[in-house]
């Protein structure tokens, strides 16, 4: 069995978000880059069927040079081979599902991983968009996933529970947290990832499909207030104000 | 035409696609162009009402093949609808199904996708979308170079107003089968409360409540003042057996309730950035400097243990009830 995993290097969620100075993009000064956590979800559960089924792992991510550090951590997790597509999605899902589409296309993968959405981005996009590029099943917000003669069946998280997918591999399969607990990666990994080299491609030239003209921050909140007085006058106080200014209620 | 794909549910529309296609309708009205509301399923019956928020035209897509879910097959359906009736605008609800089908089709389309957006305009006869990125720390302007421009709308942000339409009935030609997945069973909470991104009213917990079965309180406010339980990440992440479907933040639920109650809930950027867009934002909190405090339109400093149970009865005495 190959598998495909697609990993996106993001900034941390504890970053402080700040606008570039373009207007559209973020400033990546101060920013800490990390893995998806979701595409952690998706690579785990590639090392695992690879350990219990035996399959060919290979990690692949979009970006530029820093990028790297997404696929040595993959290498060093478990994945057999990795593979930098060199490109600028730009935060479009489009033109990253045409690119990966591209490169995946003849390769023969009996299944694809990825995380349900890149972080920050939030598109949760580009798998479902890569599933219709190749043609294939998709399944999304993976919490359990069984594989069978070529065949998957997947639950999925959906409002106020879950539903089971069943399907034909190839598929795509996106992951959410709740699939399995990923591993941290060991000395031995480590040193025998450092062995191996990453594929360098260039990306396939992609339609483009949506862009960020301006990016901004927020507006601020308005200063609140503090309620005085015990728990039953603090409790008592919240009620009325949110009935009476609020109207919530 | 500007084309809404709507969710029956009990043949009825569901709230996330009604207020879809009141915001469908009101940008075909800012362009002049016809309202569509699409619908798929084995049975499409409660679609009518889709004239009430002023749908020129009813699309249904009816099959027996299409009685349970399936994203490719229902992406064939929305792409060809789109093509069929020469369409410039997809909209769906950002809803578990609406975030599934929607990129699909898109892809489908050859068009690009804004997701779970929060504001949207016509500019030079193109979609424009608002949307969170960061989980809300930022919002980002996006448009289209597609032809076809496709979104999903965030529940509880696009108001579902009323407004007669036409609402003509017109069927569609359905995919035969031999689908590529299918849903075969929905697993359901026993609960058969609302989930926590259409939430109206959400309780959440963090690690001020020390333990899963202290969760219980929440529960009675939420009971008594119509709303649903939530958790930080912290408090999920404890081992208190607490879902992680529950969870509020970055990682977790983006949420955008009328309010939010935050219960021992320090305020963690990650947290924030799944809560921020909530309309009003309580904090309860010990500890006077929590970061959680300067978000809150109402604050209370104290201990929740107290605090909480008070206003489960302060709520019930003054006769708020389910909203």
């Amino acid at each position: 069995m190959k598998i495909l995993v697609a990993l996106k290097q993001v900034p941390d969620t504890e970053s402080k978000i700040k606008v570039a100075a373009d207007g559209k993009s973020l400033d990546p000064a101060d920013v800490k880059w990390i893995t998806s956590p979701y595409d952690e979800y998706a690579l785990e559960e590639a090392i695992r069927i690879k350990e219990t089924k035996g399959a060919e792992v290979t990690a692949l991510s979009v970006g530029g040079d820093s990028a790297k550090d997404v696929l040595k951590n993959a290498l060093a997790l478990g994945a057999d081979t990795a593979v930098l597509l060199k490109g600028d999605g730009q935060g479009d899902a489009f033109a990253v599902a045409q690119m990966i589409a591209a490169y995946a296309k003849d390769k023969g993968f009996d299944l694809i991983l990825c995380g349900n959405k890149g972080l920050g981005g939030d598109n949760a996009a580009m798998g479902p968009m890569l599933a219709e590029l190749m043609g294939v099943a998709q399944a999304n917000v993976i919490v359990k996933l069984e594989l069978g003669e070529g065949t998957f069946k997947a639950e999925r998280e959906i409002e106020g529970g879950s539903e089971i997918v069943e399907g034909a591999l190839p598929a795509v399969i996106t992951a959410q947290k709740g699939l399995n607990e990923p591993r941290y990666a060991s000395l031995k990994g480590i040193m025998a990832a450092k062995k191996k080299t990453i594929e360098e491609l260039e990306a396939a030239p992609v339609t483009a499909g949506a862009q960020v003209s301006a990016l901004a921050l927020p507006p601020e909140r308005p200063a609140g207030r503090k309620l005085e007085g015990d728990a039953a006058a603090q409790a008592q106080a919240l009620i009325q104000a949110l009935k009476d200014e609020a109207k919530v209620f | 035409m500007i084309l809404v794909f709507c969710e029956l549910k009990d043949g009825q529309i569901r709230k996330p696609s009604a207020e879809a296609l009141s915001e469908g309708r009101r940008l075909a009205d800012a362009t002049g162009k016809k309202l569509g509301a699409l619908f798929a399923g084995a049975s499409c019956a409660g679609s009518a009402e889709a004239a009430k928020y002023g749908a020129d035209v009813i699309l249904t897509a009816e099959a027996g093949s299409l009685a349970s879910y399936s994203s490719d097959a229902f992406a064939a359906v929305l792409a060809d609808a789109v093509k069929a009736k020469g369409a410039t605008v997809l909209l769906a609800a950002a809803t578990a199904v609406g975030k599934d089908v929607a990129p699909r089709a898109a892809a489908r389309l050859g068009a690009g996708y804004a997701s779970d957006v929060t504001g949207l305009s016509m500019v030079d006869g193109k979609l424009q979308a608002v949307r969170p990125v960061y989980a809300g720390k930022a919002f980002a302007t996006t448009s289209f170079a597609s032809a076809v421009q496709v979104a999903t709308t965030r529940p509880n942000v696009f108001p579902a107003a009323e407004k007669a339409g036409a609402g003509a009935a017109e069927t569609l030609s359905t995919p035969a089968g031999d689908f590529k997945s299918v849903v075969k069973e929905i697993l359901a909470k026993a609960s058969g409360k609302v989930d926590l991104s259409e939430a109206n009213v959400i309780v959440s917990g963090g690690r001020g409540m020390k333990d899963g079965a202290n969760f219980k309180i929440l529960e009675e406010l939420a009971d008594a003042i119509g709303g649903v339980v939530g958790a930080s990440r912290a408090a999920v992440d404890a081992g208190w057996g607490l879902p992680h479907s529950m969870q509020v933040g970055q990682t977790g639920k983006v949420v955008s309730p009328t309010l939010y109650i935050a219960c021992g809930i320090s305020g963690a950027i990650q947290h924030i950035a799944g809560m921020s867009g909530s309309k009003f934002i309580v904090a309860i909190n010990k500890d006077p400097e929590a970061p959680i405090f300067k978000l809150a339109d109402y604050g209370i400093v104290g201990d929740l243990f107290e605090v909480v149970p008070e206003l489960t009865k302060a709520a019930k005495a003054m006769g708020i009830g389910s909203n």
